[in-house]
């Protein structure tokens, strides 16, 4: 049970996401795409960069910024739990 | 005949709202904008009902109806003024729970809806089933599935929005969280508070409601027109709320909602674990946006598109239809000669229109063949990718991945360039982008550099050409740095983006799109560049008496170029002839050379290349190739500037920036190059190139002292769920709560 950041995540971890901070038209928009409390993802990869991130969440990818996942508090899913709910 | 209908045809991004619009309007489509701003308008009449006039109105790809984007504006404006007669929402059956979030909106507005529930042969073929009946019934409105690709189910989806909007019938479910939970009690106050006024103002309550509890941007309550008692009233509503939730007020909307649909779609859809098309996308992203392989394929693909277009299809095409038109000229010179038409007149239409339009109408070819292929790269998903693979390094200058494409394309022709934009997300990244496509140095000004380097630079000429390429580059990231921080400033878009499977592109779309893009172009070029093009024609042909003139140095141009010289005697070309041919160079830039031939009486390209150290000096030849670079890009580009910026006023104020930076630039070089003696011709390119690192130096340095864009947020608090929305607001909070 370790609370962090989105950004902080390594490809193929999965997480929920706990709090969803920021502001303005970047936190609407973080929440109209889904990204809520409770709601469960997986870091697919960063950008060959290093910036941006994709996540899968609800079914669909989607690319956000580092700075924009810094707003996203997760509570990464252990190995053994994310395979005990597939 | 029946009432005529118009209908508003909403939905997210990538979710197939083209090609639906497509298959109901076929080509019978009209491109506008929406009013005041750049976002375009599409509208059509649906081609299959021909008893009644039924009108489709295309709205922006959205992803909810808040009024932050200029998309979600308009669109949430088109519905509440226009009041059309029912809404067509277009629903990704493949991803379903993202896309009835913006469903759930467009229920509440309490307006005739159908859903159109896309890409259903997608699902069937996974293994995967969708209770069309129980979705109708949880979402109180006709769902229709259907496949817009194939163009099934359209018919019917056709036939139940006429039902629907003919017989004004409602959705029947527009309550979506539970009856005892905060947010419910919020919101039925919030409509307690507001109905009457929004009765009179004849918007749904419901809708109102939610969107004042998710914060009004002022065009709400004002059309409402509350006062400040109700607002307070309503604020404290929404504070009550959000002390008994874990919630604020957004968050709290945003989780009804998706609480809702994720109830819905349990109880409605059968889905396999995974798509085949999902896993077939992540496969191909292995290698698209793999961490080595991503900016190879990218610069391949970008390569591939460039040299297809402005060597291969492009020049080949636009050879041929440039025959075509000296075909027709020289048919049309003979006809008129026979009949014995008016010397003057047949100059008109020989000089000045066939000459004009005809060298202009040559980009066609270029403009279809580079549609061709971004639209492809489009609809495929793979410009999604360009954006994620090239956001970082295009960031640092303010902006967006994507705006690489049209960049790119600037080398080859900047009027497709500019056309290009369009597939740009924000308007900001748009205005931008259009703005700094034309110090990409375009394939017309070639044949000058060519000349030039010839006649000056025989030895280095491809190294000044490579010196010019880089000189505009880095002067456009500097006017980037510069834009981002003054005009642009405070205005950033969040990235949050979609990376949408990929997908083959549908032929029609494709086709319906280089049809749009060659009709605007060919429109253009007999509306604001056949004008151009006559004006330039009676410069050069009349003097100032209006007499025709017999030598090309007594016309109205030469005089305007002798009257503006002295302008550019500092830049150390201030001879009449050169100033003339820059100025002929605005109808296109192949036109400065043979200009400068005329008026120095050569006519071939060896005899110029002898005549011009008459004129230049090399360090001013320099100096005149550094303004043509930088300055007014020719007649079909500022009339495409025009046109994508939607207003007169930034288009002049691009032409001026970049006037201005040409002779800025052409000026320092000179003037420091005339009192440094001794340099040779690549010491006037580190020269250029150092002016232009400086002066991006000092606007990067400029830059930093204001910080990043994104800095407030690291400011946001660190406590719990709650964020710092606005003070106001926080500061009321606490006087309420006492």
């Amino acid at each position: 049970m370790t609370t962090m950041t989105l950004d902080k995540l390594k490809a193929g971890e999965r997480a929920v996401i706990r709090a969803v901070r920021g502001e303005g038209a970047l936190r609407l928009r973080l929440l109209d795409m889904g990204l809520i409390p409770r709601t469960k993802l997986t870091f697919r990869k960063a950008a060959p960069l290093g910036d941006p991130i994709e996540i899968n969440i609800r079914g669909y990818e989607l690319t956000l910024r580092l700075n924009e996942a810094q707003n996203i508090e997760v509570e990464k899913i252990e190995e053994s739990e994310a395979g005990a709910e597939l | 005949m029946s009432r005529p209908l118009v209908f508003a045809l909403a939905g997210n991004q990538n979710c197939g709202k083209t090609t639906l619009f497509n298959a109901l309007t076929g080509s019978n489509q009209h491109v506008g904008n929406f009013p005041g701003v750049t976002v375009e308008q599409k509208s059509g009449i649906v081609r299959s009902v021909k008893n009644r006039k039924v009108t489709v109105v295309d709205l922006p790809g959205i992803y909810s109806l808040r009024p932050y984007t200029m998309e979600e504006i308009v669109s949430r404006d088109f519905i509440i003024n226009e009041k059309p007669d029912g809404i067509i929402n277009i629903v990704d059956a493949t991803n379903i729970e993202r896309n009835l979030y913006l469903t759930l909106q467009l229920l509440e507005l309490r307006m005739p809806t159908v859903i159109a529930l896309n890409m259903m042969d997608e699902v069937r073929a996974n293994g995967g089933t969708i209770d069309v009946l129980a979705l109708s019934d949880a979402l109180g409105v006709p769902v229709v599935p259907i496949s817009a690709i194939r163009g099934e189910g359209v018919s019917e989806l056709v036939d139940r929005a006429i039902e629907v909007a003919s017989e004004g019938i409602l959705p029947k479910v527009w309550d979506f969280c539970d009856e005892n939970s905060p947010v419910h009690r919020c919101i039925h106050a919030v409509v307690h508070v507001i109905d009457d006024h929004a009765q009179r103002a004849g918007i749904s309550s419901r809708f109102c409601a939610t969107k004042l509890i998710e914060g009004d941007d002022g065009t709400l309550s004002g059309r409402l027109q509350l006062d400040q008692n109700e607002l307070e009233l309503i604020e404290h509503c929404i504070q009550e709320m959000e002390s008994e939730t874990d919630f604020d007020r957004n968050e709290a909307l945003a989780d009804m909602r998706y609480t809702f649909i994720e109830k819905v779609v349990a109880d409605t859809v059968v889905k396999p674990r995974e798509s085949r098309e999902h896993r077939r996308s992540l496969a191909i992203d292995k290698v698209l946006t793999g961490k080595y392989t991503a900016i190879p394929v990218f610069f391949a693909v970008m390569f591939l598109v460039f040299w297809l277009t402005f060597n291969v299809v492009g020049t080949g095409l636009s050879d041929i239809m440039s025959l075509g038109i000296e075909k027709l000229t020289q048919l049309c010179d003979s006809a008129l000669v026979t009949y014995g038409i008016n010397d003057v007149v047949r100059s008109l239409i020989i000089d000045g229109i066939f000459a004009g339009v005809g060298s202009v109408l040559s980009f066609l070819p270029i403009i279809v063949t580079l549609f061709f292929f971004l639209s492809i790269l489009e609809d495929t998903g793979y410009m999604a990718r360009v954006a994620f693979i090239m956001d970082k390094p295009l960031r640092k200058f303010g902006l967006s991945g994507r705006s690489f494409v049209p960049m790119l394309m600037g080398f080859g022709c900047t009027v497709p360039a500019i056309m290009a934009t369009r597939t740009l997300a924000s308007e900001r990244d748009r205005r931008m982008t259009i703005m700094l496509t034309p110090f990409m140095s375009c394939s017309a000004k070639i044949p000058i550099y060519a000349v030039f380097g010839a006649a000056f630079f025989p030895r280095h000429a491809a190294i000044v050409m490579i010196g010019l390429y880089a000189t505009g580059i880095i002067l456009g990231i500097a006017a980037a740095c510069v834009l981002k921080n003054t005009v642009f400033r405070g205005q950033p878009v969040p990235f949050v983006m979609e990376l949408p499977n990929y997908r083959l592109p549908s032929l029609r779309s494709v086709g319906l799109l280089l049809w749009d893009k060659a009709k605007d172009f060919i429109h253009r070029a007999f509306t604001i560049i056949f004008l151009g093009t006559i004006v330039i024609w009676f410069l050069q042909t009349f003097d100032a008496r209006f007499n025709v003139v017999e030598d090309s140095a007594d016309s109205l141009l030469a005089h305007a170029g002798r009257i503006l010289a002295p302008l550019f005697v500092p830049a150390g070309f201030g001879d009449w002839r050169a100033v003339t041919a820059l100025i002929s160079g605005f109808t296109a830039k192949e036109a400065v050379v043979s200009t400068l031939s005329v008026l120095t009486g050569n006519i071939g390209a060896t005899e110029l290349r002898q005549a011009l150290p008459a004129l230049f000096t090399p360090l001013s030849a320099f100096s005149f190739l550094l303004f043509t670079l930088l300055y007014t890009p020719c007649v079909a580009a500022v009339a495409a500037i025009r046109r994508e910026l939607n207003s007169r006023l930034w288009m002049l104020g691009v032409v001026f920036m970049l006037c201005a930076t040409a002779w800025a630039v052409s000026t320092v070089v000179y003037q420091i190059g005339k009192r440094l003696p001794g340099f040779g011709t690549v010491d006037y390119i580190i020269f250029a190139l150092t002016v232009a690192a400086l002066f991006a130096a000092f606007v990067w340095l400029a830059r930093r002292n204001r910080g990043e864009v994104y800095a407030t947020s690291d400011k946001a608090p660190s406590t719990g769920t709650t964020s710092a929305l606005n003070p106001v607001r926080k500061r009321r909070s606490r006087g309420c709560h006492r």
